[in-house]
């Protein structure tokens, strides 16, 4: 324990001081009207964080006897997680504030969640795996049933907790077996342990287990029940918090965890990981095109995505990481998009979420149908915009590993998912005439959207250069 | 059979029967007390393993109040334990099965139980010889996983501003304590005295 160690984990002991200060100023001076002033200080405290993230951090330490990993792919991944972060919290001050749901924990809980994602991402060791992650499911738990007056909001709280305890205990059990079999707890002594190739059964049962746990966390299929009950149940900025975030830390995790930990025995988890992730897209596909309800078309489309980003994973190389972690910063960016949009959805100032209000939307709001109209595009992959090379990324990587089925398999699902974006891109310009949604809306949403809309389109030139980051983050995982 | 092995038959075996009977007796409140007993009884293998401290934590936590909040939870609730248990009866081919399939994966992983080559010398953490076990974990708590033991009580203050989120209410309708207004509540101004004359009334 040396001070070097600490200046690794300073990045999140400043937000966790600052959560700590701002519980404190939050109970001691006008509680609940503090709210918004703590959400953007949050947020701002978020966005510097990022920048600092990314400009000071340099090469790869491993702090605190290498349970604290700092490198080129946590700092990525942290960047990702803190803008997601800001921007959600940016999004939701306005809808929170008029629904009366604004209090002063949001964005303490928030910002403890945002350090149990930092950690998780920076784990080198099974405990502070679980530490990072229970910090982080524990703050989620209790922002989705936020609106505690509401029926569906404390069954979302609540069926999230039971199968996140369930989901934990399993990733407990794997990280136990993998202990036993393995005799450490370190990611760096487990990948020396299996180097070989040929790993011990108890330790293959503890990899599977561990991979369950996560499988839940990023909800892939068929650990993915939870997820439209939970999306539709939570309160919206919420959800759109749940669909962003969290899953690039998850999805993160679960990159560092195969890789880091077991990375010597590819062919073990790449047959898990395709499978789930084969699942996962059609499933995501299929199911969405029965929903009506808007946020639960949203969490079968995250579940279909994290297919995708499993499939970069199941390539099993470093490009595979690269695509992956460029398939979710796009992923990240359109969900912050469409859900600026799904946020600003009203009817006399009540919050619809159901489709058929979508009903000849362009005819209300030309430009912001436009930008949905995009978003959509993007989701489902119609190139030239950016979410088709999102896709191109990883069903490249998985046809460079020999795995063209895999690839033919993904292109096949996004055919199928493709129908339930158009439809609502059908309902916005030729639906019927309908009760439709108030026009106009929150000016800082309809930036969030146009913003989103426009690097979906502007992004096609060169990604922002997101690609050569991402290439480098991946190689300092994989090697 | 040296003095070990019978203490550590007497405490195994009175563990797995504190387990059964915790499971199998109609009264709930016994079946609290065979947790109990179960509890002590794992308490005494962790002395005979040498871990005292562990086995201390158990009889504290857990004996004392663990298992003193199932009481007051099982005597507090009304719950109709022989209702619950009918409708798990139900589910005992399930549950067999699962157990079964539990036993066999544990035979499995007793069957090709091998350590790593590397296990040995990976090993975190070994009980220095000089330092008795509670000073060891002092000095890995505070030391070696101080980043764990902080996170671990970021996790607590979660739960507990959790809580507080979820069920606190501030009601309007009722009387507060207001305690600087007692503090300064002035005998001149609260009390006033009265010559009151004899046989006369106020």
């Amino acid at each position: 324990m040396t001070s070097a160690d600490f200046s690794a984990v300073l990045p999140e002991v400043v937000i966790a001081a600052y959560a700590m200060l701002a519980l404190l100023f939050g109970v001691y001076t006008t509680k609940d009207k503090t709210a918004p002033m703590l959400v953007w200080v949050t947020a701002a405290l978020f966005v510097l964080v990022a920048v600092w993230i990314g400009i000071s951090g340099q090469g790869s330490i491993a702090a605190f006897e290498g349970m604290f990993i700092d490198d080129a792919f946590s700092r990525f991944a942290k960047v990702m997680i803190l803008l997601a972060a800001a921007a959600i919290l940016i999004m939701s001050e306005g809808y929170m504030a008029r629904r009366d749901l604004l209090r002063f924990e949001y964005p303490v809980l928030i910002a403890l969640a945002v350090v149990g994602m930092m950690v998780m991402v920076s784990a080198g060791d099974l405990m502070t795996l679980y530490m990072g992650l229970e910090l982080q499911s524990l703050s989620l738990y209790v922002v989705a049933s936020l609106r505690r007056d509401s029926v569906k909001s404390t069954e979302a709280g609540l069926k999230y907790f039971v199968l996140g305890a369930l989901s934990s205990g399993m990733l407990l059990y794997g990280a136990s077996l993998t202990y036993g079999y393995a005799g450490t707890t370190l990611f760096s002594g487990i990948i020396a342990t299996v180097s070989e190739g040929d790993i011990p059964l108890g330790l293959l049962f503890g990899l599977v287990f561990l991979i369950t746990g996560l499988a839940f966390k990023v909800s892939a299929v068929p650990f993915h029940m939870w997820t439209p009950d939970v999306y539709e149940g939570a309160p919206t900025p919420v959800t759109a918090f749940f669909a962003t975030a969290p899953k690039v830390a998850a999805m993160a995790l679960f990159a560092r965890v195969v890789h880091d930990a077991f990375g010597g025995v590819v062919s073990d988890w790449q047959q898990i990981l395709a499978l789930l992730s084969v699942l996962s897209m059609f499933l995501g596909a299929v199911a969405a095109i029965g929903q009506r309800d808007i946020k639960r078309l949203m969490a079968y489309s995250s579940i279909a995505h994290m297919g995708y980003a499993l499939m970069g994973l199941a390539a099993g190389t470093a490009f595979g990481v690269q695509a992956m972690l460029v398939y979710m910063a796009i992923y990240v960016t359109m969900n912050v998009g469409t859900f600026a949009f799904i946020l600003s959805m009203e009817r006399d100032g009540q919050h619809i979420t159901d489709i058929s209000s979508l009903n000849l939307y362009a005819r209300t709001s030309p430009a912001r149908a436009l930008a949905m109209l995009i978003l959509l595009f993007s989701l489902a992959g119609v190139p030239p915009l950016v979410g088709f090379f999102g896709k191109y990324y990883v069903l490249l990587a998985a046809v460079e590993a020999d795995m063209a089925w895999l690839a033919l398999a993904g292109v096949v699902a996004s055919v199928i998912g493709a129908f339930y974006y158009l439809r609502i891109v059908y309902l916005m310009y030729f639906g019927e005439e309908r009760d439709g949604l108030d026009a106009g809306g929150s000016p800082i949403l309809g930036a969030f959207l146009m913003g989103s809309a426009a690097i979906m389109v502007l992004g096609v030139i060169n990604l922002f250069g997101v690609e050569a980051l991402a290439a480098a983050a991946a190689a300092t995982l994989v090697n | 059979m040296t003095a070990a092995a019978f203490a550590f038959y007497l405490f195994a075996l009175s563990t797995i029967a504190g387990g059964l009977f915790t499971v199998v007796s109609r009264n709930p409140v016994h079946s609290v007390l065979w947790l109990i007993l179960a509890f002590l009884s794992s308490a005494g293998l962790f002395v005979l393993l040498g871990a005292e401290f562990v086995a201390m934590l158990l009889i504290i936590v857990y004996v004392g109040a663990v298992a003193v909040l199932f009481l007051f939870v099982v005597m507090m609730l009304d719950v109709d334990f022989a209702e619950l248990k009918a409708e798990m009866a139900k589910y005992v081919p399930l549950a067999l099965l699962i157990g079964v399939v539990l036993i066999m994966q544990l035979g499995i992983a007793f069957g090709v139980w091998q350590f790593a080559e590397e296990a040995e010398s990976m090993r975190a953490a070994v009980t220095p010889e000089d330092q008795h076990n509670t000073q060891a974990l002092g000095m890995l708590l505070y030391d070696k996983y101080i980043l764990l033991f902080q996170l671990a009580g970021l996790i607590l203050l979660v739960a507990m501003v959790g809580a507080i989120v979820l069920t606190l209410r501030h009601r309007s309708d009722i009387k507060r304590q207001d305690v600087l207004a007692q503090m300064y509540r002035d005998p001149a101004k609260a009390m006033e005295l009265k010559d009151v004359k004899p046989g006369q009334g106020l």
